[in-house]
């Protein structure tokens, strides 16, 4: 169980942003602590991808902070939220296809000679490290991403991000693609990560799996928060109805 | 997983070249080019394969070469720039009214010896302020580059002709000159010295290259074949450097220089020309531009927000800013084939580079750039250049109409990005 003595890790206070009048998320504020799985569920266009772009980089709220640590930061762009150790592995996976596994794992952090040139020698020792460890399978290590399975995609994205030492993880339907055999080395991976005590933010349309791998759930319906709720007091059922119905459970199940 | 071992065995030939692991797309360009010079070559009674016109080929091709290198990086990263031909007329009026009217007037007479580097400063400042400048226009202001490009087409080769009020300016400094070509050589002994610096760099490329990759215990090609590719560029480039040494200097122009040193010709001497200059300065801009590609944080940029622009934004890439980048180099390299072209002339003309950004943009296109973003290589479009030069001389001296000739060249390279098409789907290569 996560440890929520200290401050959070990350919280997102009252978080707001809108697009041309349409307030895609609206006065949000959740919070993930040391070694928890916080899922994010709601349907298409609920605004759990909005917000936690906040997070990432990708977006600025309008109005709103985040904290880190308890301390209130800046995160004007993925590089801001990349320093705060803040990383994300998009639904589209964000890797760049005609360049190998690690080019990508070291994108925007290349390793470079002393002359400054980028070391793909070492960058690629490096990639088969760590893939040894979270994909022994992975062999196409000069081949261009483009040339991978799905599976195989993905475990190069979640390189990238454990190989910075993520502290916080944001995973935005990390299975969406894959077979139940990676779907099921995602899952054990999210357990590796939580007992290294990193927070994970798990946005996710299966409520089957949200109860299965999160802490708590953090359910939306058109850019508002309708609740958080530890995943162990509530049934699948009481979920469903927070996402479609936008009704809290009155009596959390037994 | 299916390994690619458990496969049919492929043919002997496939099996050699992926131990070499060429490039197959390259080999079929050096075909290509191979073919297009023997047919010539038959054509012309073996007039087209001569030291003569392979120097003059070479040094032809260079302007375009230069500038198609740069536009491998804009076409990468999903642009175009068609304004090249007219920047270089910019960049080759500021340079020439550097020399004949700006510095003069400061001071600086003909011949003196700060006017070329002054001038070329002049020129490749030209360039990247204008490149930066539409790069700007087209990074940060989000107007699309073809537009930008478009516009600068008619807006660079006016400017080039209010600077020079449409005169033809010349001739050009003594020293400036040199970089145009036959004007400047290497002598046949600076260009064996500088044959063999080449033959060294490369089988130390090589070499260093297996040693990085045994010190990470990767799998590494087999000795033979890494002897193999060095074997193979020593002999091109040496052969390369023969060739142009065995174009002989004509016994007049000889005589000439004899004269003015005051003293007479001894019997019998001759002289090769060597490597121009030119050749010298695209060899320079070629490995740059490689080392850049392949070696630096820039070049990894470049090629990543070409394959996927989102990712390599949250990546934290800063691609308006690349933006700027990419065109300011191109337009560096548009200062320096303003140099080579106005060098080679001798004198600044109002046409000057005209309809070069086709050429140009041509030469990467057939080089295997690919307009979809992401994919090219910069000896390829050198090798493009050089094929759509050979094409056009070629026509020339077998005596083809000059409306065949352009049709020719255009219907060549649309057959070039089919046949690209065709390759890539065959091969399922990016």
């Amino acid at each position: 169980m996560a440890d929520r003595s200290g401050p959070p890790l990350v919280e997102m206070r009252d978080i707001s942003i809108s697009f041309g009048g349409i307030r895609a998320v609206d006065h949000v504020s959740v919070d993930l602590y040391p070694g928890e799985v916080v899922g994010l569920l709601g349907h298409n266009g609920a605004g759990k991808s909005t917000l936690i772009k906040c997070l990432s980089g990708a977006y600025r709220q309008d109005s709103g902070d985040i904290l880190v640590n308890g301390e209130k930061v800046e995160i004007a762009n993925p590089r801001d939220a990349r320093d705060h150790n803040i990383e994300t592995i998009y639904q589209t996976l964000a890797l760049a296809d005609n360049l190998d596994a690690a080019s990508n794992l070291f994108l925007g952090r290349e390793l470079t000679t002393t002359l400054g040139f980028v070391d793909d020698a070492a960058m690629e020792a490096e990639t088969r490290r760590i893939m040894g460890r979270l994909n022994p399978n992975f062999r196409k290590f000069s081949a261009p991403v483009k040339a991978l399975s799905g599976g195989q995609r993905q475990s190069v994205a979640i390189a990238r991000a454990v190989y910075f030492q993520a502290k916080i993880l944001i995973m935005d339907e990390p299975t969406a693609a894959l077979g139940p055999q990676e779907t099921q080395m995602v899952a054990e991976l999210i357990q590796e990560l939580k007992k290294d005590g990193l927070g994970i933010f798990l946005i996710d349309h299966d409520v089957h799996q949200v109860k299965s791998l999160c802490d708590r759930a953090a359910v939306m319906k058109n850019g508002e928060l309708v609740g958080i709720v530890d995943v162990d007091d509530v049934s699948t059922d009481d979920l469903l109805a927070m996402i479609i119905a936008g009704k809290k459970p009155e009596h959390p199940a037994a | 997983m299916t390994d690619a071992s458990s496969r049919s065995a492929p043919s002997r030939g496939r099996n050699i070249l992926k131990t070499l692991e060429i490039d197959t797309r390259l080999l079929g360009m050096v075909g290509a080019f191979v073919i297009v010079c023997i047919v010539f070559n038959v054509m012309t009674d073996g007039r087209f394969l001569t030291p003569r016109n392979i120097f003059n080929l070479t040094i032809q091709t260079v302007s375009v070469a230069i500038m198609a290198t740069g536009m491998v990086f804009v076409i990468v990263t999903r642009h175009i720039d068609l304004s090249v031909g007219s920047l270089l007329a910019t960049c080759s009026a500021m340079m020439a009214m550097t020399q004949t009217s700006l510095l003069p007037a400061m001071g600086l007479d003909f011949g003196n010896p700060l006017i070329a580097p002054v001038a070329i400063l002049v020129g490749v400042a030209t360039g990247a302020l204008i490149g930066g400048f539409q790069g700007w226009l087209v990074g940060y202001l989000s107007i699309p580059a073809f537009i930008v490009t478009l516009g600068g087409l008619l807006v660079w080769r006016n400017v080039a002709w209010y600077l020079t009020n449409g005169q033809t300016i010349g001739p050009l400094d003594e020293t400036f000159q040199l970089l145009g070509g036959i004007g400047g050589t290497l002598g046949t002994t600076g260009s064996w010295v500088v044959g063999a610096l080449g033959v060294i760099a490369a089988c130390v490329a090589v070499w260093s290259a297996r040693r990085a990759r045994i010190r990470h215990e990767f799998p590494v090609k087999p000795v033979w074949a890494e002897a193999v590719l060095m074997v193979v560029s020593a002999v091109l480039i040496l052969g390369f450097v023969a060739t142009l040494n065995a174009y002989e200097v004509p016994a007049r122009v000889l005589e000439r220089q004899f004269e003015a040193a005051g003293r007479t010709m001894p019997e019998g001497y001759s002289q090769g020309y060597g490597v121009p200059y030119s050749v010298l300065l695209l060899v320079l801009v070629a490995v740059t531009m490689t080392v850049v590609a392949r070696k630096t944080r820039l070049g990894r940029y470049i090629f990543a927000t070409g394959g996927n622009p989102d990712a390599a934004e949250l990546s934290g890439i800063n691609t308006r800013l690349l933006t700027v980048k990419v065109f300011a180099i191109m337009g560096v390299l548009c200062g320096l084939a303003g140099l080579v072209a106005s060098a080679r002339l001798s004198f600044h003309s109002n046409d000057i580079g005209t309809l070069d950004e086709l050429r140009v943009i041509a030469a990467a296109v057939i080089g295997g750039t690919a307009l979809a973003g992401g994919v090219g290589t910069i000896y390829g479009a050198i090798l493009g250049a050089l094929i759509m030069q050979s094409l056009q001389s070629g026509m020339a001296m077998v005596g083809v109409d000059a409306p065949f000739q352009n049709i020719v060249v255009g219907a060549v390279l649309v057959l070039a990005v089919l046949v690209d098409i065709l390759y890539r789907k065959k091969t399922g290569a990016t």
